[in-house]
This record gives C-alpha cells, sequence and structure tokens, in this order.
C-alpha cells in the first residue's frame, strides 16, 4: 500500500517546492503561463493515451476539456459551496461527464477505423461546442462569465499539480500493466489482438473513457484560472492544439507529451519578441509547420516511444 | 536532489524582471487588430494614438509623455482576457483602453477590476461591461439608450407597424441591443413578425431572409457587425425585400458599403457622432484625422480619441499618478466637450450623451437626426 | 409553399457548392484513400488568387465573360500547382506510412495554409470582385430564378458528367481506377502511379479552383479560414455519398445543402454547422460506406 503512494507523493514533494519558488520568483503573467502548462500536460497525457497507447486518433478533445470546464463553472458560479473546497467535487463531476461523453465516442469505435473514427471524434467536439452554443442557461454564446479563481497561485499551482500526479500515475502503471498491453496490442495490430481474443472493442472505449475523464477534469481546473470560458474556447483548433502536443513529443511517451506540453505553452512568449518586431502572428505557421516536418522527418516525435528514464539509461549510463 | 537544482535552476531565468522608464507613462491597449471585425480594432487605434500625440507634443502630463502599449486580441475573448492579464502584470500599465466589442471587454474587465487598474471602454454599449466594478468605465452610450432610440426612429419616421428582427447570437451586443429594441418596439405598439438569428461569421442568410420575406414586415432591424449586415443587406436584396434596414452602431465601418455595395443604400442605423456636424471640435477633428491617416475618421476613432482624452484630462487633475487617483478623476468627469459630444460620467461610470441616426449613401453617412437622452 | 421552393433553390445552390469542392475529397480518397484535409484550403486559395489577379489587373469593377474566364483560368493554374506541390512534397514521402500520419500531415499542411493566409493576405475579410451580373432567369409566383443559382448547379453537373466519363471511358480513367484498387499492381502492369496521382491532384484542385470563384460570386466575403467549415461538409458530403464515388459525391452534396437550408429555416440557424457532424455520425453508424459506397472487405 505504501509503495504504491511512494512515487506519487514524493513527485508532489517536490513539485510543491517548484512551486513555492515559483510563487516567490516570478510575476503574474508568468505564474499563469506555468498554470497553462500543467493544464496542456494533463490535457497531453490523456490524449497520449488514446492517440499514442492505443493508437486510435481523437480530433475532439476539445469537446471533452469543455464538459468539464463548463460543469465545474457552472457549479461554480451558482452555489459558493462548490467554489471553495467544493472545487473538488465539481472538478470530478466534470470528469466524470466528460468521462461518460468519452464513452459515447468510443462506442461507434466497433465500426469505425483509423480515419473514419478521427473524423467521427472531430465531428463529435464540434457538436458538443454547438450543443454548448445554443444552451442559454449555460450562456449560450456569450458564456460563463466571472467564475471564481483560487485565492491563490500557490494553491491553484498544487491543485493542478495533484491532478496531473494523478493523470500520469494512473496512466503509466495502466500503460504498464497487462491490462495496458491491450491497449499497446489494439495500436500495434488490431486484427491479430483480436485474434489473440483481446476484446479491441473494450479498449478503445475505456481508453476513451479515461483519457475523457482527465480531459475533463483539465477543463474544470482551466475554467477556474481563466474565469472566463464560452464555446468559442473549444474549438476543434485547440483539439489540433493537443495534437500537435502529443505528435511532437512522441506518440506513447509520457515525458514526451509533459515535455511538449510545456514547450507548446510556453513557445508564444518566446516567439513574442518575434511578433514585436515583425508585428505578425508566426505561431500557428510554425506550429503546423512543425507538424509537418516531424511526421515526414521524424514521425516518432522527440521521444517517440521510450521515456526519460530510457534515454537516461541509454545515454547517461555507462553500464549495461 | 540533483534534479531539485536544476529545476530551480530553470527557473531562474524567468525571475528577472524588466525596469521600467519612470519618465514615462505607460497606457494599455486591447483590441481587435484583425479578424473579423478588425477595422473597429484599428480605427480606435488610428484616435488613440492621434490622440496621445497631440497630448504628448502638448508637453505629456506633468511634463511626462504617454506610451501606448497595444495587444491585438485577434477578436478573441480569450486573447483579450490575456491581453489584459499581461498589459497589467507584465508591462505595469497604469490605466487600460479597450475594447469596442461588448463580449470581449466583459472578458477583459474582471481582471482589471481585480487588479484595480482604471478601464476604460470607448465603445461597448452593454451596460453588463461598467457593471463589472468600480474601475470600469464607458465613455459612450449603453444599449438600453440605443434601442430606444433605434425603435422610436422605427415607429415614428417609419410609422412601422411589424418588425422583423435579425441578430447575432455570438455576440452579447447583438443579443443585447436585440432584446432591447424587442421590450421597446412592443412598447410603442409595434407587432414583431420575426425574430431570427445567425451566427457571427456566417456568409448565407437566405434561409432565415426567405422566412422574413413571407411575414411581410415594413423594417428589418439587424443590430449587428458591419461584415455581416453586408452580405445579409446584399442577400435580402437579391431575394426581392424591399423594405428598409436598420442597426446599430456595429454598422459603422467604411467596409460596410464595400461588401454591401448597393444592396446597403437607403438603410438607416444609429451611431455616436456624424462627420457632417457643423462643430468645430468635429470639423478640426475630422481635418486632422485626414492629414494624418488620409483617410475619413469612422466612430471607432472619434470614440478612442474621446476615450483618450478623457483619460490624459483624468491623469492631470491627479495630484499623484496612481491607478486609484486615476480612477476617482475619471469618475469625476463632467461636460468634457468631446467630438462625440458632451461627455459626463454617470454614477454607474456610463456616459451620458446623445445618438445620430445616420443613413447609408454610398461611402458617404448622411446626418438624419439627433437624439437626446 | 412559395418560400418552400425558394428554400428547395437556396438548399440546391448551397449543395452545388459543396458537390464542387465534395468531388476533389472524393476522387482523392479513392486514389489514395487518404482524406485530403488541405483541399479545402486549395479552394481558399484559388479565391485570393482571383481577388489577387482582378485587383493586379484592375478588373474589380468590371464584370463580364472575360473577367470570369481570366480569373478562372488563373485560379485553376494556382490551385494546380500548389495541389501537386502538396502531393509531392507533405503526401509523397509518406506514401507507405501508416495512414495516421498521413492524416496528421494532411491536417498540418491545412493549418500551415489558412495561417500563412492570415499572414500575407490579412485575417480581416476582403471584398471578393464581381464577375458577372447576377440577372433573372425566370420568374414564376414571386420567385425568382438567378442565374448565379443556376450556374452553379450547371457547372457542378457538369463537372460530375465529365469526371464520370473520364473515369469511365478513357485511358486515364482506367488507370485510375486501376491505381485505386490496387496500387502496386496496376504500376507492375506498367501504370505510372505517380502521374496518375498528380492528375487526380489536377482534377481535384481545379474543381475547387471552380468552386471558388463561383462562391465569390454568391458570397462575396473572403477571408483565409472560409475553408474551414464549407471543406468539413463537403467532405460530410462525399461520405455521405459513399467515399470514391463520383455520383455520390454530388448527390450526398445536394442532400447536406438542402437539409442546411431547412434546418436554418425551420429550426435554427445556430445548429447549422452540427447538422453536418450529426449527419456525418449517423451515416457512419448506419451505413459507414455511403449511400453509393460498396462494403468493402478489410483484408489481413
Amino acid at each position: 500500500m505504501i509503495n504504491t503512494f511512494k512515487a506519487p507523493v514524493l513527485t508532489m514533494i517536490v513539485l510543491l517546492i517548484i512551486g513555492i519558488a515559483l510563487d516567490l520568483g516570478l510575476n503574474a503573467y508568468i505564474q499563469l503561463m506555468v498554470l497553462y502548462a500543467i493544464i496542456n500536460a494533463i490535457l497531453a497525457m490523456s490524449l497520449n493515451l488514446v492517440s499514442g497507447y492505443t493508437g486510435q486518433f481523437s480530433l475532439g478533445h476539445a469537446g471533452f476539456m469543455a464538459i468539464g470546464a463548463y460543469v465545474s463553472a457552472y457549479f461554480s458560479t451558482r452555489f459558493p459551496f462548490f467554489a471553495g473546497l467544493g472545487i473538488i467535487f465539481t472538478t470530478v463531476g466534470g470528469g466524470l461527464l466528460a468521462a461518460f461523453a468519452g464513452w459515447l465516442v468510443g462506442l461507434p469505435s466497433l465500426r469505425l477505423k483509423g480515419d473514419y473514427l478521427a473524423i467521427v471524434t472531430l465531428g463529435f467536439g464540434e457538436i458538443i461546442r454547438v450543443a454548448l452554443l445554443n444552451m442559454n442557461a449555460l450562456g449560450g454564446a456569450r458564456g460563463i462569465s466571472g467564475i471564481p479563481s483560487f485565492p491563490s497561485f500557490l494553491i491553484s499551482y498544487s491543485y493542478a499539480c495533484a491532478w496531473a500526479v494523478i493523470c500520469f500515475f494512473v496512466i503509466w502503471r495502466l500503460v504498464k500493466s497487462s491490462h495496458g498491453r491491450g491497449f499497446l496490442s489494439v495500436r500495434e495490430d488490431e486484427i491479430a489482438a483480436q485474434a489473440m481474443g483481446i476484446n479491441t472493442t473494450q479498449m478503445k472505449v475505456h481508453a476513451f473513457v479515461i483519457s475523457s475523464f482527465f480531459a475533463g477534469i483539465a477543463g474544470a481546473i482551466f475554467s477556474h484560472i481563466t474565469n472566463y470560458i464560452s464555446p468559442s474556447t473549444f474549438t476543434f483548433l485547440l483539439s489540433v492544439n493537443v495534437v500537435i502536443m502529443v505528435v511532437l513529443g512522441g506518440m506513447g511517451s509520457m515525458t514526451g507529451s509533459i515535455t511538449a506540453a510545456i514547450f507548446i505553452t510556453a513557445m508564444p512568449e518566446l516567439l513574442r519578441s518575434l511578433q514585436d518586431i515583425t508585428g505578425i502572428d508566426l505561431r500557428m505557421v510554425i506550429y503546423s509547420l512543425l507538424l509537418i516536418f516531424v511526421m515526414i522527418l521524424r514521425p516518432k516525435g522527440l521521444f517517440g516511444e521510450s521515456e526519460i528514464t530510457d534515454v537516461w539509461r541509454k545515454y547517461v549510463r555507462k553500464s549495461a | 536532489m540533483k534534479k531539485m537544482i536544476i529545476a530551480l535552476l530553470a527557473v531562474l531565468p524567468l525571475m528577472t524582471a524588466c525596469t521600467k522608464k519612470s519618465n514615462e507613462i505607460l497606457v494599455g491597449e486591447f483590441g481587435s487588430l484583425t479578424g473579423n471585425d478588425a477595422t473597429f480594432g484599428l480605427s480606435t487605434n488610428k484616435g488613440l494614438r492621434m490622440a496621445f500625440e497631440e497630448i504628448n507634443a502638448a508637453g505629456g502630463i506633468n511634463s511626462k509623455k504617454i506610451k501606448l502599449i497595444t495587444i491585438d486580441d485577434q477578436g478573441k475573448s480569450e486573447e483579450a482576457a490575456s491581453a489584459v492579464t499581461r498589459l497589467i502584470t507584465q508591462d505595469k500599465v497604469v490605466a487600460i483602453i479597450g475594447e469596442v466589442a461588448s463580449g470581449r471587454s466583459k472578458a477583459a474587465a474582471p481582471i482589471a477590476q481585480k487588479y484595480q487598474i482604471p478601464m476604460i471602454t470607448p465603445a461597448s454599449t452593454n451596460p453588463s461591461v461598467t457593471q463589472v466594478g468600480d474601475y470600469i468605465f464607458r465613455t459612450c452610450f449603453i444599449d438600453p439608450f440605443q434601442g430606444l432610440v433605434i425603435a422610436k426612429f422605427a415607429t415614428q419616421n417609419f410609422k412601422s407597424k411589424k418588425a422583423a428582427l435579425l441578430r447575432d447570437v455570438k455576440s452579447e451586443y447583438s443579443v443585447g441591443l436585440a432584446d432591447v429594441f424587442a421590450a421597446e418596439y412592443k412598447k410603442m405598439g409595434g407587432d414583431l413578425v420575426s425574430d431570427l438569428s445567425y451566427q457571427g461569421g456566417d456568409i448565407d442568410f437566405k434561409a432565415q431572409l426567405t422566412q422574413i420575406r413571407s411575414k411581410n414586415p415594413d423594417v428589418i432591424f439587424i443590430p449587428g457587425y458591419y461584415t455581416e449586415v453586408g452580405l445579409i443587406a446584399q442577400q435580402a436584396r437579391q431575394l426581392g425585400i424591399k423594405v428598409p434596414l436598420l442597426g446599430g452602431d456595429g454598422w459603422d465601418s467604411a467596409r460596410l458599403s464595400e461588401i454591401g455595395k448597393e444592396a446597403v443604400n437607403g438603410s438607416y442605423y444609429s451611431n455616436h457622432y456624424t462627420t457632417e456636424s457643423t462643430d468645430p471640435l468635429v470639423v478640426e477633428f475630422v481635418k486632422k484625422f485626414k492629414e494624418k491617416y488620409n483617410e475619413t475618421p469612422d466612430v471607432m476613432a472619434a470614440l478612442g480619441y474621446d476615450a483618450a482624452k478623457i483619460l490624459a484630462a483624468a491623469m492631470t487633475r491627479t495630484k499623484e499618478l496612481t491607478p486609484k487617483n486615476i480612477r476617482d478623476e475619471l469618475a469625476k468627469t463632467t461636460d468634457y466637450p468631446g467630438v462625440t459630444g458632451k461627455i459626463t460620467i454617470n454614477k454607474d461610470r456610463n456616459a451620458v450623451k446623445s445618438a445620430v441616426i445616420v443613413q447609408v449613401q454610398g461611402a458617404e453617412r448622411k446626418f438624419i437626426t439627433t437624439v437626446t437622452p | 409553399m412559395q418560400d418552400f421552393i425558394q428554400h428547395l433553390i437556396n438548399g440546391i445552390s448551397l449543395g452545388s457548392i459543396y458537390a464542387l469542392i465534395a468531388l476533389g475529397y472524393t476522387m482523392v480518397y479513392g486514389i489514395l484513400q487518404m482524406i485530403n484535409f488541405a483541399h479545402a484550403d486549395v479552394y481558399m486559395i484559388g479565391a485570393f488568387t482571383a481577388y489577387y489577379t482582378a485587383k493586379w489587373m484592375g478588373l474589380e469593377n468590371s464584370p463580364g465573360l472575360s473577367t470570369l474566364f481570366i480569373l478562372l483560368f488563373s485560379a485553376m493554374f494556382v490551385c494546380s500547382l500548389l495541389g501537386l506541390a502538396i502531393e509531392r512534397f507533405a503526401y509523397r514521402p509518406l506514401r507507405n506510412s501508416p495512414k495516421l500520419n498521413v492524416l496528421i500531415t494532411a491536417i498540418g499542411v491545412s493549418l500551415f495554409l489558412e495561417f500563412t493566409g492570415q499572414v500575407v493576405f490579412g485575417a480581416d475579410p476582403k471584398v471578393f470582385p464581381e464577375v458577372m451580373k447576377d440577372f433573372v432567369i425566370s420568374s414564376f409566383g414571386g420567385i425568382d430564378l438567378k442565374s448565379s443559382d443556376v450556374t452553379v448547379l450547371g457547372v457542378s453537373l457538369v463537372a460530375m458528367v465529365l469526371l464520370n466519363f473520364i473515369v469511365q471511358k478513357t485511358k486515364m480513367g482506367r488507370a485510375m481506377r486501376a491505381v485505386s484498387t490496387n496500387a502496386p499492381v496496376a504500376s507492375m502492369l506498367g501504370v505510372n502511379t505517380n502521374r496518375i496521382i498528380s492528375f487526380t491532384f489536377i482534377v481535384g484542385s481545379s474543381l475547387a479552383a471552380i468552386g471558388s470563384i463561383l462562391v465569390g460570386m454568391k458570397y462575396p466575403k473572403i477571408d483565409p479560414l472560409m475553408g474551414m467549415m464549407i471543406g468539413m461538409k463537403a467532405f460530410v458530403a462525399a461520405v455521405l455519398g459513399g467515399i470514391g464515388n463520383i455520383q455520390g459525391a454530388v448527390l450526398g452534396a445536394l442532400i447536406m445543402g438542402l437539409s442546411e437550408e431547412m434546418v436554418v429555416a425551420y429550426i435554427s440557424s445556430t445548429y447549422r454547422d452540427a447538422l453536418a457532424f450529426g449527419i456525418l455520425i449517423v451515416i457512419l453508424i448506419i451505413k459507414p460506406t455511403g449511400l453509393f459506397g460498396k462494403y468493402a472487405v478489410e483484408k489481413v
């Protein structure tokens, strides 16, 4: 029992120490970037499960995020309890509802392969967005504004980190387990897996459910950091953003997803000086070029399927 | 242990803060310089820059020059919020001017309020913007007034009995103004025969217009932004709808006639000022603007100009240039002689001003009448 | 009743535009089994090419047949080149990669075109030049049949018939069918697969260019992101009709246009985009091969 929690708790402590340093040293804008990076990391890790490990391309991640965001925002703005400690309930609630949506998306996966499933996920994401656009109870096109924030950076940081750690360890341990090997088998050769008796549809549905759960969690945290959400925040472009992170980092590498998430969040800031000089926003142009080049030259992404520990072993430790 | 040190070292470079020159007053601006309603942001920016240049040329505020830092929000609310956060926390501005679209102003206002930096919106007309908090001001009229003006114009000048309404559900401004018009029009005895919607960014409105056509209204009110209005007008005329079209200040842009061409001619909309005014302030403003930018100023430029000048006037009145003092002085603005009229900031931090109705005639906007509150 | 007929005309007009773009999707999928996400952006480039050509040649305010042909030619030329370039540099290197990689690359190309367009052309909408004067062809019961609507439908049908003829009756078409059935074997039998694929892209891109001019005539507002939604809907139309099937693409597109018009007219305009995806999901669940598609067995 102790063993299960040793690694996560240690990681959390390290992150908290870094958090205190960040709290003292940085201005509010960069602190905001740090929070965005953590949210992006959760999104990337969750998408990695379904796209990287299970090989099912999902273009609708923004939709699941939206569900989590709206559920928690709705309760936080109406019932003060949920803006305080109750936020844990709404976050989990948002995650669960998003997971249910993920289940719905996973169902047709029995009959759909590859490209088609990807387009269906895109469709789902868009349908969720349009549904939100039409629900006047949730603000319609104007969205929900005035979502209460966390009392301080340290608290929002810790909350986000806690979920990131949970997300990481859940997915990591799941994939390393025997159940997890089922995911990989679906990616490698679905027909062979079926022939071996693995219920591939169930694998795919599981992957979607867990993945969308964490996407919903990310959305819930996100809404309390930006204080304003509207359907136009959760577009296809946002889904593509997460896809870029997963592809760049390496489909099947957790470290890759986290690294890419941090990189993609930091890039606009790094590019801002370029933007100030040229006066144009080249962010998306560079992203799309990166996507193309990575797919052609290094489809495995930065880390491929290995983790930082494997790289460590390969290049740092001399002994075999 | 090693991991921690590496992490800390990585974070160090981010901790350096930039130093700021202390003889400059930093004012932030956020607006839609690109995107579907780009002319709004671009015009406001031109008006602001011209105003601040004039002030700086005349010596600045207590011999300090004003520096305008502008961030483009690309017409998106999330970017607006992010831009304002950056302006306040990183660029450390003492005041913010923005935005035109009520939806985007609303996204940014809570942030300005939280950090207690005064924010002036030069053109957002939805009442909820200033309700966010006591640091949020506006220097234009609000939609409850604008909707009333248009409803009055419809019933009195057109003797309208049956009106159709076509609103942009993606825009907080459009929905708010539509609701006010609907309520006022019905109060005045009119019959709202059709209330349909579209989404900002749509290009095809034939379905909605066909429905409207069948109800035979005598006017159609379209409280949207100029790009869509231009297309709607064209398609309405193509479907044989000949009745006059009415609109709000979201119509005001040179692009309206570029996109709508002959279809918009003869239509009317309410606005904050008219370039035809004989008021010497307006004449002077239009002349200087034309000299500087080689184009006629639209209403956003005029509103931006006034907002900048009102801010500067408030700054001059403060003993010490802190955001709080600026805020207090802004609230005291009374009878400021602006290009867009005499401006007094009331206790709701809105401006009490009159509206004009203009008619579209090619690239010109012919003045029809003024309505005072 | 009069309104219903007007809605029918509007819907078919809308559908014809989707048809021209859907043909491009369906042809590329038929040959390469890939979804060319960038197709709609080639269409966007066509519209902008026409815009800038008109500007540089001073044709903005001179509608007429010669303007039409000049703009058509320039747009088709540029789009074909662009289509060729995309195929050569982005898709050909991935010919033997997993399908997902190609899909991601296609998305990358699409985004690249859109955002480079924003940088180069500016993100705010531009006004398409007037190409031909719109006139009434016939009038009945208070409804006008406009030349622009008839032209679009006519062009789509002509394109469909022409394409069908090419694919079924010509040598090139036979080669195309061979490549789409089994590319390695086709090349062993002497078919230059690369050339066939390039030809397919040229035809698809040219159709997109024609579509962009026709759309510009009807809806004069163009902006770099104009391809996104139209592309999605045209793609759904192709799937609805049976992807890879030419008549299916046109039929699917007409159905899409009509249903979109009806939903906006009788329900609400906010559902217009979701409808497309709703149709997609329903068809993929009920009959994934589309209305005219054939059931294909996946070989191991």
